[in-house]
């Protein structure tokens, strides 16, 4: 490393005079089957939603296939995906809502050939009030057994797995984000 | 499903660089003191924002060494210009403001989103939430969006914004900034910062600015005066490179 990477600083309460876009929501093309909607609230320490946040998602395709150019593994072939969400408005009310396919299993860490990653979602989540992004992932609570055998989940504590998990509703997904207190999202080091 | 780069098979035209030999398969760790802490008690809005529990362990997967590729088809004509967005143009000190967006290897990140937005001149943001009662500017939207060319480099031509007050403690002010955000080339490269003038004599008053604890670190957030890029006659210019997280030096996890 020759330089130091550029410090980060908050996005400020008035982010979305710059960044949402109108298909900014959309992972994936409005046709595409499969598609739902994953959406939550992000709370704070006392309990309140966030008004002001932002929150970007990356993922990969059913295939577990990225819309990254050349791609690691090769990339998706899915028409028209972007793999990407953002979701932050300004007039916030602490609810966000992405809408997107259910990932594919990836490659796992270790040697080529090690077990696979349970289907997941990278999170980075934005606000007033935070100096730097903090990462969460999005698991399917409905994934049991890939659940059961991901190498990430299994080094979160057990009793903090829950909070991960996005559980089925009517039209999707529902997935809180709490960025303190006691139900406080595992959040990860990158 | 291998994690290795795949070479691209299209007969695509040759390009001055190759982009999957230009995307590493690892990138360094986050460096715990390279960014400022989310639990900062001089920001105070940090106070029931920040995570108390430990941060768990996330190995660099091809989720997080892969990222969102958005850039010609996310800017407009005039995108990169805050001044030619509305019939006139807005009050202020016109200003250009470019530079590069380099990993920490000095490797430029080419066509890469550089997305900008700011206060006008007045220190007020286009913003419903924005109550500080100084005037709109009907000429200025204050969002920008460009793409890095070939060597990294981006350019905006802008005009300077005013420094505002803000709720934080008493007779806080903000030192006049321009926000910034990176999308990279990884998902672990994404970057928010903002960007400061030289010599402002708010910054030692400013929680956030100072929330980067180090020194040195804190002047990579401070813009240089160009006289080079200056245009006679039209506006000054700052420079202000970004550097984002480049090649680890151990292969995929």
């Amino acid at each position: 490393m020759i330089f130091a990477t550029t410090p980060s600083q908050t996005v400020g309460p008035y982010f979305a005079i710059g960044l949402p876009w109108p298909d900014g929501p959309s992972a994936v093309s409005d046709g595409t089957s499969g598609r739902v909607r994953i959406a939550g609230v992000v709370y704070d320490g006392a309990g309140e939603p966030v008004p002001d946040h932002l929150i970007e998602t990356w993922q990969a395709d059913p295939e577990g296939r990225f819309a990254d150019l050349w791609g690691h593994g090769g990339p998706s072939r899915l028409e028209g995906f972007r793999g990407f969400a953002r979701s932050g408005y300004e007039d916030g009310d602490g609810s966000f809502e992405i809408f997107t396919v259910k990932p594919g299993p990836v490659a796992g860490p270790g040697p080529p050939g090690a077990s696979p990653q349970a289907p997941h979602i990278d999170v980075s989540v934005f606000a007033r009030g935070m100096l730097h992004r903090v990462v969460t992932r999005i698991y399917f609570a409905d994934e049991p057994q890939a659940n059961a055998a991901d190498p990430v989940l299994a080094s979160v504590p057990a009793d903090r797995r829950q909070t991960l998990l996005a559980e089925r509703v009517a039209d999707g997904y529902r997935f809180d984000i709490h960025l303190q207190g006691p139900r406080e999202t595992v959040f990860f080091a990158i | 499903m291998s994690p290795t780069v795949t070479e691209p098979t299209t007969s695509s035209p040759p390009r001055l660089w190759d982009r999957a030999a230009d995307t590493p398969t690892s990138y360094v760790r986050e460096d715990e003191g390279a960014h400022p802490p989310l639990d900062y008690a001089p920001y105070k809005s940090t106070r029931l924002r920040h995570p108390t529990q430990p941060l768990v362990y996330l190995p660099q997967t091809v989720t997080e060494i892969t990222g969102p590729q958005l850039a010609g088809e996310r800017v407009g004509e005039l995108d990169h210009d805050l001044t030619r967005q509305h019939e006139g143009e807005p009050i202020g000190e016109r200003l250009i403001v470019g530079g590069r967006v380099l990993d920490t290897e000095g490797k430029p990140l080419r066509d890469t989103l550089v997305e900008i937005w700011q206060a006008n001149a007045a220190g007020r943001y286009r913003h419903r939430w924005d109550r500080w009662p100084a005037p709109l500017d009907p000429n200025f939207s204050g969002a920008g969006r460009c793409v890095t060319d070939d060597e990294g480099r981006y350019r905006f031509v802008t005009i300077k914004p005013g420094p505002y007050p803000w709720g934080n403690h008493h007779n806080a002010w903000r030192p006049a900034h321009i926000h910034f955000s990176l999308l990279g080339r990884a998902f672990v490269q994404r970057l928010v910062t903002q960007m400061y003038f030289p010599g402002d004599p708010l910054f030692p008053y400013d929680p956030i600015f100072n929330s980067v604890r180090d020194e040195t670190a804190r002047e990579r957030l401070v813009a240089s005066f160009s006289i080079h890029a200056t245009q006679p006659n039209w506006a000054a210019a700052y420079e202000f490179d970004l550097y984002l997280r480049g090649p680890g030096a151990t292969p995929i996890e």
